[in-house]
């Protein structure tokens, strides 16, 4: 609250206003004026945010604190400004081009609940730049753009506002006497507020329709578009939603790196290049940083890529990685050294590496996944028989403890130590009675 | 062997620490591969600490929801790839002329349109210099790897602040989404980087707040008052205000890593996961007993043209590996002579450039 009223929040230098003669636009901007100081608000306390078009030169008549952004986009600025400060009051003043180009915006903070205040400025076509016809304009008007008559049919913008949840909504005219009050009871509401303020744009849309006070009430009876309050609801605003979301977050605690310490050493010399190729739920990914994580545990350096396709649960998984006495400065695989494929989606996707291989690479493979056409070594993946009942389900697992056991990297307890470290407790509870078929 | 204390960390990870680690308090974006993780991480950790994470309705609205929070005083961040850049376009318009302190992780991923959305790519970095109307200057910083995205986010956020205008931070697919072993000192200590003054150029954006002084801000032409103008003089002086603060501190602004030989004839300039690409193959080829010199463009742009020409002496040829269709090297082409040869290792096939492919540009393969 102000400590000294203002007799009015217009900026009395910079009048007259620049609209046109007749233009309702200044009668709206006085009703806004008469409302805040009936709230005896601060200058301060108000930021008004305007769109683009006649009602965007409105900032400068105003004492309060001002934002003019794009077309279109003022809800998203008043939005981000409440977010940050909620003692501010916001306020968007927006055409109903804005409406249109920015509806999108408009349906999402009054579904978000978001407490602003919208007022829009309803004069049925585009002023600004001569006339042309807008989402409001009514059927068969004449504009710039609809010279034979508009076949459009006219968005209700408080409607739309009223369906999608906004907690404050009225329609009125740039003429209600009572127009300070019910901007007020907006302003004063806990929540998203709009007001589509129905007037007329004396340069264009009157002369070319003969669209009059009268006829625009008229137009409003017709349309069934009553003046009024529309919806008062007390759903939370999203301020006070999520005053309650930082409540809960505040308990956790925040993120911070997965440390290793070097526990184990390892012998390898030069970087290994490393692939394993399976499908989607064989949990491929998980098994690439179990080895990324046991090398690491052992001194060595590593990166592990990952591919998938957009859509989880089916198709391939890949996982890359490479293994590095030094830190990897290249992480691509386009010829790899070693290969573990354990499914036919993985065996399709890595084709073109295998393809690519050499007789210095080594490729294991499942049982049943056909010919492998590479110059590699190919050589079948054999697990423990003992294992071989939890083999379908686990077969990720048996895949690193096997290649862990052949490649002979790092210690076997590394791959183990990982798997306590990294993995959930359940889940590294199912790998260590996989590990131990192969002790 | 090295006993060192590693971290796993992958980019998206390291990118929102940084974030956090600079005091960003507001986040908005909108899904898209490869930046949701950022996004993720962000909405969980901001509520955390009383901090806002918000997800827009589309990419337009996250980015004007960050200005309108940063004119309320918040310290913002916001993320997104190629597609998601093309809708920021305006509103980066908005911040320049605005002059809104605001920090834009680019993970970028190949296109053009929606291209190959889980691929890497460099295709963006002229659009990033160029992305709005006007031409005015923008600062883009690249890392090559999780340690670099860390440092290089929190210096964005520096750089945001002092100059009063987006900073991007331009990563890919690998660098966002992969999950390196790094040394957990390489993520405490930033590298030997010139420090960033704490000042600020002009002067500090100061917030609407209740009891403040009255602020007037706009995106149009205006006077210091922040009010419409026609004025030709008001206007040219704004305007060249907005490009002489980047442009008059260059030095200021350059940051790369050289690794220059003495003899060498040769230079290669990369930056980004193609940089690494790069040290791969100048340890090769110096293994193999030939000379070569490099250098790592952190700072993309303003370019730093200086640092670039101080590295050019004796050299005859230089080679820019780069994961798009020679964006950079024809900023090179700018600031050499005609004397010097230009060769381009470029990829534009989803896969990362290789260090033998740069090696066969060395051998003039």
């Amino acid at each position: 609250m102000a400590d000294k009223i203002l007799d009015t929040f217009i900026a009395e230098e910079n009048l007259p206003y620049a609209f046109c003669p007749g233009c309702s636009h200044g009668k709206i901007l006085e009703a806004l004026s008469d409302s805040l100081k009936q709230q005896g608000l601060d200058p301060s306390e108000v930021v008004i945010v305007t769109d683009i078009g006649c009602v965007g030169l409105s900032d400068k008549y105003f004492v309060t604190h001002a934002f003019h952004g794009l077309h279109g986009r003022a809800i998203t600025y008043a939005s981000g400004i409440k977010m940050q400060n909620p003692d501010l009051k916001v306020v968007v003043l927006i055409g109903d081009g804005g409406c249109g180009i920015g509806g999108h915006h408009l349906l999402n903070a009054a579904r978000l609940n978001t407490d602003i205040n919208v007022l829009v400025f309803n004069n049925f076509n585009f002023g600004m730049t001569g006339g042309q016809h807008s989402v409001t304009t009514p059927l068969d008007s004449i504009t710039a753009t609809t010279t034979l008559g508009s076949t459009d049919a006219p968005m209700d913008i408080a409607g739309t506002a009223q369906v999608n949840g906004g907690g404050f909504i009225a329609r009125a005219t740039a003429f209600d006497k009572d127009l300070p009050e019910l901007i007020q009871k907006a302003m004063n509401h806990d929540g998203f507020s709009l007001i589509d303020t129905w007037e007329l744009c004396t340069a264009y849309f009157v002369p070319r329709n003969d669209f009059g006070r009268k006829e625009m009430m008229e137009y409003m009876d017709s349309m069934q578009m009553t003046s009024g309050v529309l919806q008062e609801t007390d759903r939370p605003s999203f301020q006070t939603s999520y005053k309650n979301i930082q409540k809960q977050a505040s308990e956790q605690s925040p993120m911070s790196g997965l440390v290793l310490d070097t526990k184990f050493s390892s012998n390898l010399e030069k970087p290994i290049r490393i692939i394993l190729a399976g499908a989607a739920g064989q949990k491929v990914v998980s098994a690439g940083n179990l080895l990324a994580s046991a090398a690491t545990l052992s001194g060595l350096w590593t990166s592990r890529r990952a591919d998938f396709p957009i859509t989880i649960q089916t198709g391939f998984s890949v996982a890359e990685i490479v293994i590095s006495p030094e830190p990897v400065d290249y992480s691509g695989i386009v010829k790899p050294d070693i290969v573990a494929i354990i499914a036919q989606e993985g065996k399709a996707k890595i084709s073109r590496l295998t393809n690519a291989m050499e007789s210095t690479g080594t490729i294991y493979h499942s049982e049943d996944l056909g010919d492998i056409d590479s110059e590699a070594n190919i050589i079948p993946l054999v697990f423990p028989d003992e294992g071989k009942r939890d083999m379908k389900k686990n077969i990720s697992a048996f895949t690193v403890a096997f290649l862990t056991k052949e490649l002979n990297i790092f210690p076997f307890e590394a791959l183990k130590e990982a798997t306590r470290q990294i993995q959930k407790p359940k889940i590294a509870e199912i790998n260590m009675g996989v590990f131990a078929y192969f002790e | 062997m090295n006993n060192q204390r590693r971290e796993m960390v992958d980019g998206a990870s390291a990118i929102a620490r940084g974030a956090l680690d600079a005091g960003c308090n507001y986040f908005a974006g909108y899904p898209i591969t490869p930046a949701s993780g950022i996004l993720s991480h962000m909405l969980r950790e901001l509520p955390k600490v009383g901090g806002i994470g918000f997800q827009g309705e589309d990419e337009i609205s996250s980015l004007g929801h960050c200005i309108g929070a940063a004119m309320a005083g918040a310290t913002v961040f916001t993320a997104t790839s190629g597609p998601g850049l093309s809708l920021y376009s305006e509103n980066l318009g908005l911040a320049i002329m605005m002059e809104v302190p605001i920090v834009i992780a680019i993970s970028q991923r190949l296109g053009p349109s929606t291209g190959a959305a889980t691929a890497s790519a460099q295709g963006d970095i002229q659009f990033m210099r160029w992305g709005t109307t006007g031409g005015y200057p923008m600062i883009v910083l690249s890392p090559t790897n999780i340690s670099e995205s860390y440092h290089l986010t929190k210096r964005a956020f520096k750089l945001a602040k002092r100059f009063r205008t987006p900073v991007f931070l331009a990563s890919d697919k690998d660098t966002v989404m992969t999950t390196e072993s790094v040394s957990v000192d390489a993520m405490k200590h930033a590298p030997d980087w010139p420090e960033i003054p704490n000042g600020i150029i002009k002067k500090a954006l100061d917030p609407y707040r209740v009891d403040g002084p009255i602020h007037h801000y706009t995106g149009s032409s205006h006077n210091d008052d922040g009010h419409i103008t026609k004025d030709p003089d008001i206007i040219a002086t704004l305007n060249e205000q907005l490009r002489m603060k980047i442009e008059s501190n260059l030095d200021e602004l350059s940051l790369v890593k050289s690794d220059l030989e003495a003899g060498a004839d040769t230079l290669m300039v990369s930056y980004g996961v193609s940089a690494r690409s790069m040290d791969a193959a100048v340890n090769k080829i110096r293994n193999a007993g030939n000379k070569v010199s490099s250098m790592t463009i952190y700072s993309l742009w303003p370019i730093p043209e200086k640092t670039i020409q101080d590295c050019l002496t004796g050299i005859k040829r230089v080679i820019v590996p780069e994961m798009n269709h020679g964006q950079y090297l024809r900023e090179i082409e700018r600031l050499v002579n005609r004397d010097i040869e230009l060769i381009g290792v470029n990829r534009v096939d989803t896969i990362l450039i290789t260090p033998e492919e740069i090696i066969g540009a060395y051998h003039g393969r």
